[in-house]
């Protein structure tokens, strides 16, 4: 096939840059974080291929979380967004073809799942559920209402500040990535013990979007912009070349 | 002046949370009619080359309990060894497996299933063959960055495979291996701490 071309391993992950498995302000972690040292292996085909996920996948109102759950064709309700940007890997390019899926809770701050139990009303109109596919320059962008926070079982008062959930598959196995976004200007973003589980400041506000007033579509919806970085790949054609071949 | 390399930082990892369903197996949880199907439910079709096997398993916490929240995906060769990827070089895979699934654990049970097939060997990068082999990627409320582990069969040689024999606690290698059901079933449990902690790797 003209297309392929052999994948170069992945950077190493900075696991100090990313949470740590034990986290004990966010408790969940406690029993469900390995005790013993992650185990570190050469990648082989088995981790820098991944599948192809093609935009033929896509229905049109996929990228419209106002749209795409209405049961009466009306909008869901609270304030209007479009959250855009681009997915790159570490070197700066655009990561071309990455499934980018999200979620969110409702204005209100309630998911629409069985085991949600916060007493905010559900939206009969909004499903909580998007995605899209990155185009060639690894942009993408969709359209919902800004989440709410919400209060949650871990200590007895903590609350989520506002976000949405990212799950991103770029071009191989061992770049998959789930992540969280929040929004700029929010103070509870820094009373989190789930944003506290990244180690640095500087870690937590790559996680911020920012509002982009100059994007602002005119008595609709405002715009924030989110990048999202995946692991880099080497690039060299030497990588796998054996000695004496 | 030293020419800029110009690197960005990986995102930072968050964790997928209890409502991880919701964005990637919407209609496993109920929420029906914004896609047609949830992404990597099916992986084999009548056409696919190769054994069928079933693959199942429940995750544990550090207590013995069942994950009932938890999502696991995997990516494996197809029967001949070849990765339906576009950076696979060595040939073309089977358009008819997908490699790649995803599923939720049952709400009561914890329990994930994957219809699939038997991989193929796929090699090192130094040219020696790997032993058949399905990777696992792991997320869940409680876990911070996505855990990455293999699943080996207990029906096939793995005594020389390259990753398995370069982990120096041997004794924590049968974490990795299957145990057999029946003849094309397959239970892979994982066990994210304590007695018998599956080896998760940093690749």
């Amino acid at each position: 096939m003209s297309n392929r071309k052999p994948a170069g391993g992945f950077f190493m992950r900075d696991t100090a840059w990313h949470p740590p498995a034990l986290t004990p302000q966010y408790k969940t972690s406690v029993a469900r974080s390995p005790s013993r040292a992650l185990l570190s292996m050469p990648q082989t085909m088995s981790e820098v291929t991944g599948p192809v996920f093609g935009h033929n996948i896509l229905g049109d109102l996929d990228n419209d979380l106002i749209l795409n759950y209405s049961q009466d064709g009306t909008s869901a309700i609270g304030p209007r967004i479009i959250v855009y940007g681009r997915v790159v890997d570490e070197n700066g390019r655009g990561v071309p073809g990455a499934l980018v899926e999200v979620w969110q809770a409702n204005a209100g701050g309630h998911y629409r799942h069985a085991k949600e139990g916060y007493i905010a009303p559900l939206d009969p109109n909004f499903g909580g559920c998007g995605r899209v596919i990155t185009d060639d320059d690894g942009g993408y962008e969709f359209r919902t209402i800004q989440p709410g926070p919400y209060p949650w079982p871990n200590r007895v008062n903590d609350w989520r500040p506002a976000h949405i959930h990212f799950s991103i598959f770029g071009d191989g196995f061992a770049q998959r990535l789930i992540t969280q976004m929040y929004f700029e200007g929010d103070p509870m973003i820094w009373q989190c013990p789930i944003v506290d589980t990244v180690p640095s400041r500087e870690g937590i506000e790559t996680l911020v979007a920012t509002l982009d007033m100059a994007a602002t579509l005119p008595m609709d919806a405002r715009v924030y912009k989110f990048d999202i970085v995946l692991r880099g790949r080497r690039a060299t054609i030497f990588e796998n070349r054996m000695e004496g071949t | 002046m030293m020419i800029p390399l110009n690197r960005r930082r990986e995102s930072p990892s968050q964790t997928a949370g209890p409502y991880v369903h919701i964005g990637c197996v919407p209609n496993f949880c109920g929420i029906e009619g914004v896609y047609p199907h949830d992404l990597g439910d099916t992986m084999v079709n009548d056409q696919t080359k190769g054994e069928r096997i079933t693959v199942t398993g429940t995750t544990f916490d550090g207590t013995g309990t069942p994950l009932k929240d938890a999502m696991v995906e995997i990516w494996q060769a197809d029967a001949a060894g070849l990765y339906n990827s576009p950076s696979e070089i060595r040939g073309t895979a089977d358009t008819n497996f997908t490699g790649w699934g995803r599923k939720a654990g049952d709400y009561a049970t914890g329990e994930w299933n994957f219809e699939t097939v038997k991989p193929g060997a796929v090699p090192f990068p130094d040219g020696r063959m790997q032993a058949p082999h399905i990777s696992f990627w792991i997320v869940a409320r409680g876990i911070n960055l996505g855990l990455q582990t293999r699943m080996y069969f207990p029906d096939e040689d793995n005594s020389t495979d390259p990753v398995l024999t370069r982990i120096e606690h041997q004794n924590r290698v049968p974490t990795l291996v299957a145990e057999q059901v029946d003849a094309s079933t397959y239970r892979f449990n994982i066990r994210l701490q304590g007695e018998g902690e599956t080896i998760f790797f940093d690749f």
